[in-house]
């Protein structure tokens, strides 16, 4: 066999029955490890479970599981297994009005996901002859700095472009000889829309051959056409910053579903309403347990993402799990962008309006190829018959909003009584966005 | 010197002015003038009727967006250059008009305005004697 196409055989190339002996060793040395915090220390002294008692994998099902809210109440420090001091940086969620999740790593556990991001690239061909750009945000949003320092491990030429101004991409890709791009899907259509502008043809002009994509949910109709407009190979990508951030599981040259580390986590698929497992191969609510952290272990984290596992044999000779698209999620929280955003947020600002009604409508479509937000509010009672003021009224809403969830929405006012009442099940969230 | 106008939050489509005048037509309240522009996603549907609070209570009611305005209504004789002539008054004193619409009652010119400084819009009615109507008097032509 040619191992060259895999970063680290060793691990990349277990059998079931490696991986799962791998797995349990790992996992008893979390558990242990987790009693050093004082979340886990409290929770399983409260059904009084011990360490001791997790003598197989089948015995993870006596763990309880950990939520977001979780995360949230012990804000933010709270579920960490490591004093404060062996931590050397932190990533936390957006949010100022709603409860941000805090995680936090130590410098093996930014080594090891360095790594994990690394094997990534490495399996979708990239190599350290390869230059690499992210147009991911940097700072708190994961993808920006996971992106970065897993390029730099398996020792390409990294640009850090970060988000935004196209065409400064563009000048980098051309005059750096960018050969592989990190994007989120709406992004890299957006570029190729520039290019178009400029006169430029990305098969003749760019060096451009792989994307990365992912932190926003696509089709695979969608994929397609980012591999057309480009001429490129493009591979989806998932993370979650509860799971460190890119790396959790990516697409091989199949392109026929994410490996998932197993070397990393232990994968589970429950049902969301009874928390059972769901019968091999159905979608349900995707549950990861972290074997492989130090500063913050999570076990059987709920990631509120619908997914099933793929049956069978993957020809790539990895026998990691594979996890099928991302189906929705089981919470109402949006993915836009590859920001998360709960409607909670957008509430909780639209509540400190006294010139709106408390009914609201979140509409999430795609335009052109760009996804966009928009948010009808209703006006309760007219207070000018000014439209400069209803004008003024509607830019400072937008400007709260993009405060909040990071991304800058439409805000449309909307007659009184116009949208479904708060009232029972009141529908919030409209996603036409054609992904799942 | 002013009268009441009610501004009626409207979206952009289709019946929703038809709506607001059925509810007024039902409780036998007639219009004066209206007016509305044409921007892109809602409108300020602005009306002089007869019995504005009325109107208003009964839109109210009906859970619409609605407000009343003190707008200013000035008569002007129907003739070339009359409108001109009251603008320019208030240019000379640097009173821009936030918005203005005019209509004809029984012969007579009747311009509806708002400025900025309503105050200072009242002085310059009155020192430049234009004639104003009252909201006993607006009802009373009809």
């Amino acid at each position: 066999m040619d191992k060259s196409q895999y970063l680290h055989p060793d691990k990349e190339l277990m059998s079931r029955a490696e991986i799962e002996a791998l797995q349990l060793e790992r996992l008893q040395k979390t558990v242990r490890h987790c009693m050093n915090s004082p979340f886990y220390k409290k929770r399983f002294d409260s059904i009084g479970l011990t360490p001791d008692d997790i003598k197989s994998l089948d015995d993870l099902k006596k763990i309880p599981f950990t939520t977001k809210q979780d995360l949230r109440d012990t804000y933010p420090f709270g579920i960490a297994s490591v004093p404060l001091e062996k931590c050397v940086r932190l990533h936390s969620s957006s949010g100022t009005t709603g409860n941000p999740t805090v995680i936090l790593h130590t410098q093996r556990d930014l080594d090891e996901w360095a790594n994990a991001v690394a094997r990534c690239l490495h399996m979708v061909g990239l190599r350290p002859t390869d230059v690499f750009q992210n147009s991911s945000g940097y700072g708190m949003f994961t993808g920006g700095l996971g992106f970065q320092y897993g390029a730099e491990r398996l020792g390409m030429l990294t640009v850090p472009a970060a988000a935004g101004n196209t065409l400064r991409q563009l000048k980098f890709i051309k005059d750096f000889g960018t050969t592989a791009l990190h994007a989120i899907p709406s992004y890299a259509a957006r570029l190729y829309e520039v290019m178009v502008e400029q006169g430029i043809d990305p098969r003749r002009d760019t060096k451009l051959k792989t994307l990365v994509i992912g932190a926003e949910p696509h089709s695979e109709e969608q994929r397609r056409r980012i591999e057309d407009m480009l001429g490129v190979k493009a591979y989806n990508s998932f993370g979650m910053s509860e799971m460190c951030g890119p790396g959790v599981a990516f697409e091989c040259k199949e392109q026929n579903g994410l490996h998932i580390w197993e070397d990393y986590y232990i994968v589970e698929i429950v049902n969301p309403d009874t928390l059972e497992p769901v019968p091999e191969g159905e979608v349900g609510e995707l549950v990861l347990t972290t074997i492989n952290r130090e500063g913050m272990p999570l076990l059987r984290y709920r990631t509120r993402d619908l997914t099933r596992i793929l049956p069978g044999e993957c020809p790539c000779g990895r026998h990691h799990k594979r996890l099928d698209r991302m189906q929705g999620r089981s919470d109402d929280m949006i993915i836009l962008k590859g920001v998360n955003i709960f409607p909670i947020q957008i509430e909780k600002i639209l509540l400190q309006f006294k010139e709106l009604s408390t009914d609201y409508l979140i509409t999430l479509e795609t335009l052109e190829h760009n996804d966009a937000m928009t948010v009808e509010v209703e006006i309760s009672s007219l207070f000018t018959d000014d439209y400069a003021r209803l004008e003024k009224l509607t830019k400072e809403i937008t400007r709260q909003l993009k405060d909040e969830i990071l991304v800058t929405p439409k805000v449309k006012l909307v007659a009184n009584g116009s949208l479904p009442k708060s009232e029972g099940k009141a529908v919030r969230v409209k996603d036409l966005r054609k992904t799942y | 010197m002013t009268i009441q106008q009610l501004s009626v939050f409207v979206e952009n489509k289709s019946g929703a002015m038809l709506n607001i005048l059925n509810l007024l037509k039902v409780e036998g309240i007639q219009l004066l003038a209206v007016n509305i522009a044409d921007t892109v996603e809602y409108g300020i549907f602005r009306i002089i009727c007869s019995e504005p609070s009325k109107a208003y209570k009964l839109l109210q009611e009906a859970g619409i967006s609605v407000t009343l305005t003190d707008v200013f209504a000035i008569e002007l004789d129907d003739k070339v250059g009359e409108l001109a002539r009251v603008l320019e008054i208030f240019h000379n004193e640097s009173i821009s008009i936030t918005y203005l619409y005019s209509f004809l009652l029984n012969g007579k010119g009747i311009m509806i305005f708002r400025t900025a400084d309503s105050d200072r819009t009242r002085e310059i009615v009155i020192l430049n004697k234009l004639k104003f109507i009252a909201e006993r008097d607006l009802y009373s032509l009809v």
